[in-house]
């Protein structure tokens, strides 16, 4: 089985980061970019699948910058196979769908029959992805899983709901997204960086991928920003020392602001 | 194109609080969008609830009942909701951040070829029809932004609005769910409910958090006994997280979850921009922390520099206190 996982490259989630008011985008060029956090539980989740002998390929799927390879080559390092780049201007400003369009793609072309998934992005935080190329792709899909298990063509998860734990099957080909529970990514080891740089790394355009521009990037965006405002920062209130007072201190404030 | 569909999630005997937050909102954006203010309850068992949706300004309500959709899974509610839209083609549809609102709002935009706005915290007539604000970088900066087409789906988070009642009653129309064999392909073969009375993070109303100051995991039950005085969810920073102290569903932050409650009591939380992002659009914002150089006290309306193992229990005394 071939396990494709569908990574981001995102801004270092330690820096303060800004949105360029003139584009509604936001500004790719300052301080560290990494691989979302979020992705390393899916890769992990992969590499443990290759390495129980549940797969045999772990290939990773993204669509940005040229120069994401850098940060999504860690995913490499951890155990993954092979990278698939696609980056194009067109594709910039892309909305759900038209990123969901080129994965599915690439994913079709892949052969893959499990689709992996972090359950956010530290940039965006829509936690969409998974569900928008479930259906994009016409797989069988679930997201939030605490837990995975293959057995033939059917895979077993236990998926965080609103409500609880359930348990969930669903047939292979799928699409999941995982949970930070499911796994405790490893820190590739220095073999792993060093080997990473000599597995095959892919960039794709558009038209390589066999993509139609006009659906994805700006062109083809079902939303548009209309702007970005930097609203004032939340200010220091009042900071008192406990003296034996304390607890009934926030108790007055909290009757003040009537919450209690 | 023209009205709203609110898509208003049953449960219990009752909704979920977000959708009758977005119900209340949704009587002021009508005007914009022309076309009545309708409603979707989709569920197992639910015919008997659709009416009380009335009460928050649904002026129809479309209700589905079907084991299918009663199950947390979206794919099933995206074949009647598609099905809702082909027949009534609403300008907007719009869903409460929860896992199956979120689920369901992305699958439906990719089925329809519509554009999705997700954790919108304010709507507003603009462009053709409505505009959504949704915070970036937890609140540092404000986007707004439109559709380039219909319909306009949204995600709204919880606590955006206040659910208030008009006094109204709808009119409550049977659907016959037609659920595709494709969208029952997963299917639930167990259930484990979370313990009773438990508050999700996401839509509490008050939620108090713990972090590294408390020191250890058995600590935690000090965060736990304030949050039930204030029937409050329980929230928990990276670092006791990562340290294994409480679960992650529960973390907030930049790699947990985004919360805006009316109140934010933050228990031994430095405030790294990690926890700020995921919190900071609290409305009132209480920190108890030892270190007055704890960067939390920047952006907290109310701190106190001192011992949580003091002060946390004794605010929940007097809480208690108050409540008689």
């Amino acid at each position: 089985m071939k396990i494709a996982v569908c990574v981001k490259e995102v801004p270092d989630t330690t820096a303060e980061k800004r949105i360029d008011p003139g584009t509604g985008r936001l500004v790719r060029d300052e301080g560290d970019r990494m691989l979302n956090e979020f992705d390393k539980y899916a890769v992990e989740e992969a590499v443990r699948l290759k390495e129980a002998g549940a797969a045999d390929e772990v290939i990773l799927i993204s669509l940005g910058p040229e120069k994401a390879v850098e940060s999504l080559r860690q995913g490499l390092a951890m155990g993954a196979d092979s990278l698939v780049l696609v980056s194009d201007a067109a594709a910039a400003g892309s909305d759900y769908l038209g990123t969901a369009t080129v994965l599915a793609k690439v994913l079709d072309d892949s052969g893959a029959e499990l689709v992996l998934l972090g359950s956010e992005a530290t940039d965006a935080r829509s936690g969409v992805m998974a569900a928008t190329l479930g259906e994009v792709s016409g797989r069988a899909w679930v997201t939030a899983a605490n837990s995975l298990a293959v057995s033939g063509g059917s895979i077993t998860v236990e998926r965080q709901s609103d409500d609880g734990v359930d348990t969930v099957e669903l047939p292979l080909p799928a699409v999941v997204s995982v949970t930070k529970a499911i796994n405790e990514p490893r820190y590739p080891s220095l073999k792993g960086i060093m080997g990473a740089k000599k597995k095959p790394q892919e960039v794709k355009s558009l038209a390589d991928a066999g993509i139609d521009a006009s659906k994805v990037g700006e062109a083809g965006a079902g939303t548009k920003v209309l702007g970005v405002e930097t609203p004032p920062a939340r200010q220091a209130g009042q900071v008192v020392k406990d003296d034996g007072n304390g607890a009934q201190q926030i108790l007055d404030f909290l009757v003040e602001k009537k919450i209690v | 194109m023209a009205g709203i569909l609110v898509v208003a999630e049953p449960k219990g005997s009752g909704f979920r609080r977000v959708g009758l937050e977005i119900l209340s909102k949704a009587r002021d954006l009508t005007g914009a969008t022309g076309g009545p203010l309708a409603a979707y309850a989709g569920g197992s068992g639910v015919a008997d609830q659709a009416a009380q949706l009335g009460a928050y300004g649904a002026e129809k309500v479309f209700v589905a009942d079907h084991e299918a959709l009663g199950t947390g899974l979206a794919a099933p509610h995206v074949d009647v909701i598609a099905q809702l839209q082909a027949e009534n083609d609403f300008s907007a549809i719009l869903f409460g951040g929860t896992v199956q609102g979120r689920d369901t709002a992305a699958a439906l935009a990719a089925r329809l070829g519509a554009g999705l706005n997700s954790d919108s915290t304010d709507l507003a007539p603009g462009g053709s029809g409505l505009q959504a604000t949704r915070p970036a970088f937890g609140g540092q900066n404000l986007v707004q932004s439109t559709w380039t087409g219909g319909p306009q789906i949204a995600l709204v988070r919880p606590n955006s609005f206040q659910a208030s009642e008009s006094g109204g009653s709808a009119e409550v129309v049977a659907v016959t769910p037609a659920i595709s064999d494709a969208a029952q392909r997963a299917k639930v073969t167990a259930r484990k409910p979370a313990e009773e009375g438990k508050i999700s993070l996401e839509e509490a109303s008050i939620i108090v958090s713990g972090g590294r100051g408390l020191g250890a995991p058995e600590n935690f039950a000090v965060v736990e006994a304030l949050a039930a005085s204030l029937g409050a969810a329980v929230g928990a920073s990276r670092a006791a997280v990562d340290a294994g102290w409480y679960p992650h569903p529960n973390q907030v932050g930049q790699t947990g979850k985004t919360v805006s409650p009316n109140l934010y009591i933050a228990c031994g939380i430095s405030g790294a921009v990690q926890h700020k992002v995921g919190m900071q659009t609290s409305d009132v914002i209480v920190a108890i922390n030892k270190d007055e150089e704890a960067p939390i006290f920047q952006f907290a309306d109310f701190g106190v520099v001192g011992d949580l193992f003091e002060i946390v229990p004794q605010l929940g005394e007097l809480i208690n206190q108050r409540k008689g």
